[in-house]
């Protein structure tokens, strides 16, 4: 079946003048951009090039970090400890929070829409808001100290284990929950006995994952006076210290690695 | 408690002996970290007069302070989300710029020797342990208060997460295109530009404008060491427990926030 | 779109450079090639032969017997331990950066995959094949010359999908992607076309409409055409010359009438099986 080339020539007549598609879309999607960027650097007086020469006043600022004051080691050991401790118990309170709002959400459970589309905008409304708002508002009530902290991971890690949690419940074999309602469960049985078994290895990487984020925040929460070892670095950079923060620093670096090394290790375990 | 050791215990294991020390072992384990936590948590420090500061939040949050939003002569809120809004689009396009570099240097493909990418991973992983919160202040120091500093610290601090993704990206490619440019003669730039960038390019916008949701939260934040943004007029709020305008601008980074996600969702689903 | 080529049904009008106008014979010498991995697996074991301009060469042999490295180190996208080869007289294997860049510029190559970018336009994929003849900057800026346009046009229309020329090529079936690879080389203005298992991945009707593209344009524009293909019936229909392979080294060399069945049972060193045949036709 040989096609013979004057098949071209007809093709050329049905089809005589292809036209390229205008890509107006496009070249309008990049002059927006530009022109957002302009905007923007108008409105904050930052121009290329003052990126350009704010980073060496970065780099002198680095020198002036070293060498670390070693010996303060000893004096932020027990606040370091304290922003871990806050973290722990943060994500752990946030996590037991989150089951049953999970459990609430989930569309598969078959529990009323009337409760799981408000609970579902409630939980958006609370992943808008950053950690630090959080613990700014409880240092306000609470005072200072690492409760605030450990509060406003409750609420942070809250809005996101439940989130994951209940998208992890929709995505479960519905096979087993048949199986379960065909031999008559009721609903706690159904839970127990068939979601729980499937969902808990997600909820627990999430609440490793969270645990992980919050070590992260914990360490900067002191900033806005709610505990742990932003406190200090606070007071050394406020005493032009740079030795003594780049010390928080590094320790900060240390422990944030061990824990992401020992949770990625276990999260691989479990799923 | 018992629920939560489980399916560590549940593994599979030698003998039911074993894994029922293992069992006792990581539940010991675990309530001893939890012991460990609660006695190290001060809760002296809790105020007495709670209570009336929470009363005093609610009634805030319900009647905001409605004639912040805008004064015409000074600090209102409209102009503070503007200056976050500013800062995260700022920084999140000096990041995708700056991390482009980084992210060939680390993936695996682009290099022959494995300890180029290898190094190149290593110093996007320190970038990105580096809370941006922790960027900014030492930026704060370097460049002095406000949105400048900003900007420097999301787009320092977002280059590691980005670099990372970026390279991802580039190590998924398929290598097909690039045999075909090579064999019809073109130049190492050449094959980078007609077989590299077009795989890449709806991939890193995507992955960008993603950044940019999470910078614009970090950036509500930001103000509060002096970073600029709304920040900065909610730290002085909360100073003086004016509860009426801290629930004003609450609302306003909720707002802001939930369009963002809206117009960026929007824009990542026509890329794609 | 003025037309600057009118086209006719004569194939002498396209706009193609006619490669009767070179100074002499254009010719791939294969100088005792040798090819040993550095796992040591033998790719190719002193290989002498010459395919000359216009033939339309296919190779056979079973999977590993080096067919892909025969074609790759054509064009040097696998470098030979020793020997030589030549493309028109010069030497791919001391070839320098540039000079390599030149010799490839001639070469066409088709792939079993397409390797097209399946996010661009069909005509983005076929114009890629013209950035071998410009500069690096005017490439970086994406300017190809309107008769960039014109010849890639006139290339797809070779193939028959013309009409495709401004949809994704992630649109077009699998048999339309190989002919836009087919309308990337001959935008190219290649004078050879390497096909490396061009139809391994497509049904047996596409595939007969492809090789029938290949055929028609080997002999049409006298592109000298070299085919690795494991159908031996499709060898035998298509092919001017067979070359067999086996364990790298060339076992056959002959007309399709010189290679019978037994000729074929000699190359894989066994019987032909049903599955080496596409049936049909």
């Amino acid at each position: 079946m040989k096609t013979p080339v004057s098949t071209s020539a007809t093709l050329k007549a049905a089809a005589p003048d292809l036209i390229p598609p205008r890509k107006y879309k496009q070249y309008a999607g990049w002059l927006v951009l530009i022109a957002v960027l302009i905007a923007c650097s108008i409105r904050t007086e930052v121009t290329p090039y003052q990126l350009i020469t704010g980073l060496p006043q970065m780099g002198s600022l680095l020198r002036e970090m070293f060498p670390p004051d070693w010996s303060y080691l000893s004096t932020i050991w027990g606040p370091m400890m304290e922003t871990v401790q806050i973290a722990i118990l943060g994500t752990t309170l946030g996590g037991l929070l989150a089951i049953p709002v999970a459990l609430l959400c989930a569309s598969n459970l078959a529990i009323s829409r009337y409760v799981s589309l408000p609970a579902r905008m409630i939980l958006n409304l609370i992943r808008t808001i950053p950690d630090l708002l959080f613990a700014a508002i409880f240092v306000a009530v609470f005072g200072i100290g690492p409760f605030a902290g450990m509060l406003a991971l409750v609420f942070f890690s809250f809005g996101i284990i439940a989130k994951l949690t209940f998208e992890a419940i929709e995505a479960i074999d519905p096979g087993p929950l048949e199986a379960m309602t065909a031999v008559g469960a009721n609903r706690m049985q159904l839970i127990m006995f068939g979601v729980v078994p499937q969902a808990l290895p997600y909820f627990m990487s999430y609440l490793l994952y969270t645990f992980e984020v919050n070590v992260r925040a914990a360490a900067v929460l002191g900033l806005v006076g709610a505990g742990g070892i932003g406190l200090l670095l606070d007071r050394a950079l406020g005493l032009f210290r740079y030795d003594r923060a780049s010390v928080i620093i590094l320790l900060t670096l240390v422990i944030v690695l061990v824990i992401d090394y020992g949770s990625t290790i276990i999260r691989r375990k479990l799923l | 408690m018992k629920n939560m050791t489980s399916p560590l215990s549940g593994k599979p294991s030698g003998s039911v002996i074993g894994s029922r020390i293992r069992f006792a072992l990581i539940t010991l384990f675990i309530i001893a970290v939890y012991y460990w936590s609660v006695q190290g948590m001060q809760f002296e420090g809790i105020q007495g007069t709670a209570g009336t500061v929470s009363r005093s939040i609610l009634q805030g949050f319900l009647h905001p302070d409605w004639s912040f939003v805008y004064i015409a002569e000074g600090e209102d809120l409209l102009r503070g989300l503007l200056d976050t809004l500013v800062i995260s689009i700022l920084g999140t396009v000096v990041a995708a710029v700056v991390c482009i570099p980084f992210a060939f240097w680390a993936s695996t493909n682009m290099s022959r020797q494995l300890a180029v990418s290898g190094s190149g991973k290593i110093v996007l992983s320190v970038i990105r342990v580096f809370p941006e919160i922790i960027v900014a202040i030492l930026f704060i120091k370097a460049v002095g208060p406000g949105s400048f500093a900003g900007v420097l610290a999301l787009g320092i601090h977002s280059v590691g997460m980005l670099g990372k993704l970026y390279a991802e990206t580039i190590e998924s490619i398929d290598r097909g295109p690039q045999e075909a440019l090579i064999a019809s003669g073109a130049n190492r730039l050449q094959v980078l530009r007609y077989a590299v960038l077009p795989q890449v390019i709806p991939q890193f916008l995507s992955y960008s404008l993603y950044r940019f949701e999470i910078n614009i939260r970090s950036a509500t934040t930001l103000g509060l060491v002096g970073a600029g943004g709304i920040g900065t007029p909610l730290i002085f709020a909360l100073q003086v427990r004016n509860w009426n305008r801290v629930g004003i601008i609450l609302l306003g980074i909720i707002v802001l926030i939930i369009l963002t996600d809206l117009v960026s969702g929007w824009v990542r689903r026509r890329i794609i | 779109m003025a037309v600057l080529f009118p086209i006719t049904d004569n194939a002498e009008n396209l706009p193609f450079r006619n490669p009767l106008q070179k100074v002499g014979p254009f010719m791939i010498e294969f100088d005792k090639v040798s090819k040993v991995y550095p796992n040591g697996t033998v790719g190719l074991r002193n290989i002498n032969l010459t395919i000359n301009e216009g033939e339309l060469v296919v190779i056979v042999g079973l999977s590993g017997a080096g067919k892909s490295t025969f074609l790759r180190s054509i064009n040097r996208l696998t470098d030979i331990s020793t020997g030589e080869i030549r493309v028109n007289g010069n030497s791919v294997t001391h070839a320098s950066g540039s000079q390599l860049r030149h010799i490839r510029r001639d070469i066409g190559m088709i792939f079993q995959s397409f390797n097209l970018i399946k996010r661009s336009t069909v005509m983005r994929n076929v114009l890629s094949g013209r950035v071998g003849y410009h500069s690096t900057l005017r490439t970086m800026l994406g300017w190809f010359p309107k008769e960039d346009v014109d010849l890639s046009l006139d290339a797809l229309q070779r193939v028959n999908i013309r009409e495709k020329a401004y949809i994704r090529a992630d649109q077009l079936s699998g048999g339309q992607q190989q002919r836009v690879s087919i309308a990337r080389a001959l935008a190219q203005e290649a004078r050879v076309i390497l096909a490396d298992e061009p139809v391994a991945s497509l049904d047996p009707l596409t595939t007969r409409q492809v090789m029938d593209d290949l055929k028609r344009i080997n002999r049409d524009m006298n592109i000298t055409t070299v085919i690795n293909l494991h159908f031996i019936d499709l060898a035998r229909e298509y092919a001017t010359r067979i070359i067999g392979l086996r364990a790298g080294e060339v076992v056959f060399d002959g007309t399709p009438a010189e290679a019978t069945d037994e000729a074929f049972a000699e190359i894989y060193g066994r019987p032909v099986l049903q599955d080496e045949l596409l049936g049909g036709a």
